[in-house]
C-alpha cells in the first residue's frame, strides 16, 4: 500500500493530547452528556422489551463469526449474485483504489456532483476529499453529516456525526451557510434541511452510499436510515455506487431477521428505524439503471488475520458502545483522531492502520477504563476490553517503554469528577481494577505523568501493572 | 488483481470454522391487528381500523391530487384528481399524496413493507409526495420480523417503513419530518 490510511486524520495528536483539550471544552461535555444520557435510557427500554435479547445477541455473534470464517466464498457468491442481477462489482485493496473507482464512475456518468447517503466506509476512505481533488463535489444528505459538512467540521460519532453540536449551534451553522433565518426548534431545523436538499435530490444523477448488510446468496444490499435521504439517493439517480467493507456480509436472507432486530434497538433505540431499503442489482423501471458495488479491504484482511482482534469485524456500527462509554462521554469523538471513535474506534482504528509505531494508533487502546460497559451493550458481543488489552500488549511491544503509550494506562484521569467516576464503576466492572482505598495519589513513572497534578482515581491498571511487572527488572 | 489479492489475504488469515448459529430467539409473537395499530401509532403515523376502504378515502382525499399505482378500482373515488404513471419527478413532487397497498406488515415493530408489487408501484411514487396513505389488510400483518422476512421475496426492491420520515440527529431525539413523506396514514382493513 505505502500510502497512509485515511482512517485517521492527518496531523491528529495522540489520544491523551487531544482528550486534554476536549476536557477543557465544557460546552462539548454538556452536549455529549445530554445526548448520550438520553439515548442510553431509551436504548435500555427498547432492549428490555425483548425477552429474547441475549439469544439474538448470541445468534448475531455466531452469524458474523461464520461470515468471517468463510469470507472468501461468501464474497464470491455475493459477486455472482449481484452480477447476475445487472450490477457491477469492483474490488478495492485500499482507500486510494476505492476512491479512484468512484471518481472514474462519476466521470463516466458525466457529472461533477454526487449526492451521498451517510456511510462509514466512505468516511473512512476520505472519499469526499478525494472526489473534491478530482473536481467532483460530494453533497452529504444525512442531517448530521450535513451539519458537519456545512460547519467545516469533523464527525464525532458513528451514528450521529454532529452529536457534539446542540440545537443552537446547528441553527447558527444553518443560518450562516444556507443564508436563511431559522429558529433552534429541531422540527424547523429539519425543515430547513429538507428545503436545502430537495432540488439536489431531484436533479443529481449519481449517488454514493454505504451498506449496512449485503446478503451473499441473493446479492441484496440493505441500508437502514431515518430521514428518507437514503431512499432519495437509492431511488432517484440514474447511477448508484455503493462502497462496503468486505465484512458487511450475511450469508442468507433469513440471517437478516437477527440484525434487523438488533441494530435499530441498539443504535437509535427504536423498535424499527423509519426506513430500510433493500435492492438487488438493477430493477428495470424502478430506481437506478446502473449499480456499482465496491468491495473494500483497507486493512480488514490484516485485521482478520489477528485471532483476537478479528472480532472487531463483527461490528454493525450501531454506536451503542460509544453511548455508554464514560471515556467517550468525557472526551468526545474527535479526540480519537479518526472517523471511528469510542470503544469500537479504539480497537478498530489501530487495526485498520496496522502500524503500532504510529503514535496515534498506539495511544488508542489506552483510551479506555476497561470498565466493560461496551461489551455488555454490544449487539454482536464484541469483547472490546479483551481486544484493548491485546492491542496494548502490541503497542508496548512496538514502542518499548516510550512514555506516551504506557502513561495512558492511567486513563482514569478522565474521571476527575468523583460522581462520574462512581457512575463509571456502576456501569461495569471497573471496581476490580481499583487500588484498595479506591484512590491513589501517586503512580510510579510513567503513570506519574498523570498523577502529579491531581489526586486521581486508581487507574484501570491491568495492562499497566503487568507491563510494569514484566519490565521493571530490565 | 485487487480481487485476487483480497481473496488471497482472506485465505491466508486462516480463520477457523465457526459453530452454526443457534436460532432459539422468538420466531413469532402475539401479533394481531391491534398490536400493529398500536405500534404504528407509537411512531406518530395516523391509524384507522376500517371495514370500508372507499368510505374512509372519501373522508381523507377529496379535492387532492393523489398518485395511485395499480390500486383496486373501488379505491379510485370521485372528487380526487388521480395521477397515474408515467409521471415525471416534478409531477410526483407536486402531488399532494400517494395511495398504496403493501406487501407485508409487522405487528411487533409497527412496520409496513412495500415490494413494488400489486397496488404499490415503483419506489419513487411513495417517496416524493409528502403524504402517504397505505392500506393494510389484516391477513398481511405478520407477527414478527422473522415471520415478515419469510414472506418477502428479497430480490424485489423493498422498502420497510416505520412511521413518517424522522431524524434523531439533533440531540439524539426523534423528530418527525425530514425528506420522506411527513404524514403517514395507515388504513387497517378488518
Ligand atoms: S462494537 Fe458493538 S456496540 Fe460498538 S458500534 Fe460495533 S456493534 Fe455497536
Amino acid at each position: 500500500m505505502g500510502t497512509r490510511n485515511p482512517v485517521t486524520w492527518l496531523g491528529s495528536p495522540t489520544f491523551p493530547k487531544a482528550a486534554r483539550e476536549a476536557l477543557a471544552d465544557t460546552q462539548l461535555r454538556q452536549n455529549l452528556r445530554k445526548a448520550t444520557g438520553t439515548i442510553r435510557g431509551r436504548r435500555a427500554a427498547a432492549v428490555a422489551e425483548m425477552t429474547d435479547w441475549e439469544n439474538l445477541r448470541l445468534a448475531g455473534e455466531a452469524i458474523k463469526n461464520d461470515v468471517l470464517s468463510r469470507l472468501d466464498t461468501l464474497l464470491v457468491q455475493l459477486e455472482e449474485a449481484v452480477t447476475a442481477r445487472g450490477g457491477v462489482v469492483h474490488w478495492a485493496r485500499d482507500a486510494a483504489e476505492a476512491n479512484e473507482i468512484v471518481l472514474r464512475l462519476a466521470r463516466e456518468a458525466g457529472t461533477d456532483e454526487v449526492v451521498k447517503v451517510k456511510s462509514m466506509a466512505t468516511a473512512e476512505i476520505g472519499l469526499n476529499e478525494a472526489l473534491e481533488a478530482g473536481g467532483v463535489k460530494a453533497i452529504e444528505t444525512d442531517l448530521a453529516e450535513l451539519i458537519v459538512q456545512l460547519g467545516d467540521d469533523r464527525p464525532s460519532h458513528i451514528l450521529v456525526p454532529a452529536i457534539h453540536r446542540n440545537r443552537s449551534e446547528i441553527r447558527d451553522i444553518f443560518q450562516r451557510r444556507m443564508g436563511i433565518s431559522v429558529s433552534d426548534e429541531p422540527a424547523e431545523l429539519a425543515e430547513a434541511a429538507r428545503r436545502y436538499l430537495r432540488q439536489k435530490f431531484l436533479t443529481t444523477r449519481v449517488a454514493v452510499s454505504g451498506a449496512n448488510f449485503a446478503v451473499a446468496d441473493t446479492g441484496s444490499i440493505v441500508v437502514l436510515e431515518s430521514e428518507g435521504n437514503g431512499r432519495m439517493c437509492l431511488t432517484l439517480p440514474e447511477t448508484l455506487i455503493t462502497v462496503m467493507g468486505i465484512e458487511k456480509l450475511v450469508p442468507t436472507w433469513q440471517d437478516l431477521e437477527v440484525f434487523l432486530q438488533l441494530l435499530p434497538r441498539s443504535s437509535t433505540a427504536e423498535r424499527m428505524n423509519p426506513y430500510t431499503s433493500v435492492w438487488t442489482g438493477v430493477t428495470p423501471g424502478d430506481g437506478p439503471s446502473s449499480f456499482h458495488l465496491i468491495l473494500l479491504d483497507n486493512g480488514r484482511t490484516a485485521t482478520l488475520a489477528d485471532s483476537v482482534g478479528r472480532q472487531a469485524l463483527r461490528c454493525i456500527r450501531c454506536s451503542a458502545c460509544l453511548n455508554v462509554c464514560p471515556v467517550y462521554e468525557r472526551t468526545g469523538g474527535k479526540s480519537y483522531g479518526s472517523v471511528y471513535p469510542g470503544p469500537i474506534g479504539a480497537i478498530l482504528t489501530p487495526q485498520l492502520v496496522g502500524d503500532m509505531h504510529d503514535p496515534l494508533s498506539a495511544s488508542l487502546p489506552y483510551a479506555s477504563s476497561l470498565c466493560g460497559a461496551c461489551f455488555e451493550v454490544c449487539p454482536v458481543r464484541i469483547d472490546i476490553p479483551q481486544v484493548l488489552t491485546h492491542l496494548r500488549a502490541e503497542a508496548v511491544e512496538a514502542k518499548g517503554r516510550t512514555a506516551e503509550s504506557i502513561a495512558m494506562a492511567a486513563a482514569a484521569w478522565v474521571f476527575a469528577s468523583a460522581s462520574r467516576y462512581e457512575r463509571a464503576q456502576k456501569l461495569g466492572s471497573l471496581a476490580r481494577f481499583i487500588a484498595r482505598d479506591g484512590r491513589i495519589t501517586s503512580l510510579p513513572w510513567p503513570g506519574s505523568k498523570w498523577t502529579s497534578s491531581r489526586d486521581v482515581p486508581a487507574p484501570p491498571a491491568e495492562s499497566f501493572r503487568s507491563w510494569w511487572r514484566k519490565n521493571r527488572g530490565s | 488483481m485487487a480481487r485476487d489479492e483480497i481473496l488471497r489475504r482472506i485465505r491466508a488469515a486462516r480463520v477457523p470454522a465457526a459453530a452454526p448459529a443457534i436460532r432459539n430467539y422468538n420466531r413469532t409473537g402475539p401479533g394481531g391487528v391491534e398490536l400493529f395499530a398500536e405500534r404504528v401509532a407509537d411512531y406518530r403515523a395516523i391509524v384507522h381500523v376500517v371495514t370500508d376502504v372507499p368510505a374512509k378515502l372519501r373522508e381523507l382525499l377529496p379535492g387532492k391530487r393523489i398518485v395511485a399505482p395499480d390500486v383496486p378500482s373501488s379505491w379510485l373515488i370521485d372528487g380526487v384528481e388521480w395521477l397515474r404513471d408515467p409521471l415525471t419527478i416534478d409531477e410526483l413532487d407536486g402531488a399532494d399524496g400517494v395511495l398504496t397497498g403493501c406487501a407485508v406488515a409487522i405487528a411487533d415493530t409497527g412496520t409496513i413493507v412495500l415490494d413494488g408489487g400489486e397496488a404499490q408501484g415503483r419506489r419513487a411514487l411513495t417517496l416524493l409526495p409528502d403524504y402517504h396513505v397505505c392500506v393494510v389488510r389484516a391477513d398481511q400483518v405478520a407477527a414478527s420480523v422473522p415471520e415478515a422476512l419469510a414472506r418477502l421475496e428479497p430480490t424485489r426492491p423493498l422498502t420497510f417503513i416505520s412511521g413518517p420520515s424522522a431524524t434523531s440527529d439533533i440531540e439524539l431525539n426523534r423528530v418527525e419530518g425530514v425528506h420522506g413523506p411527513r404524514t403517514l396514514e395507515v388504513l387497517i382493513v378488518t
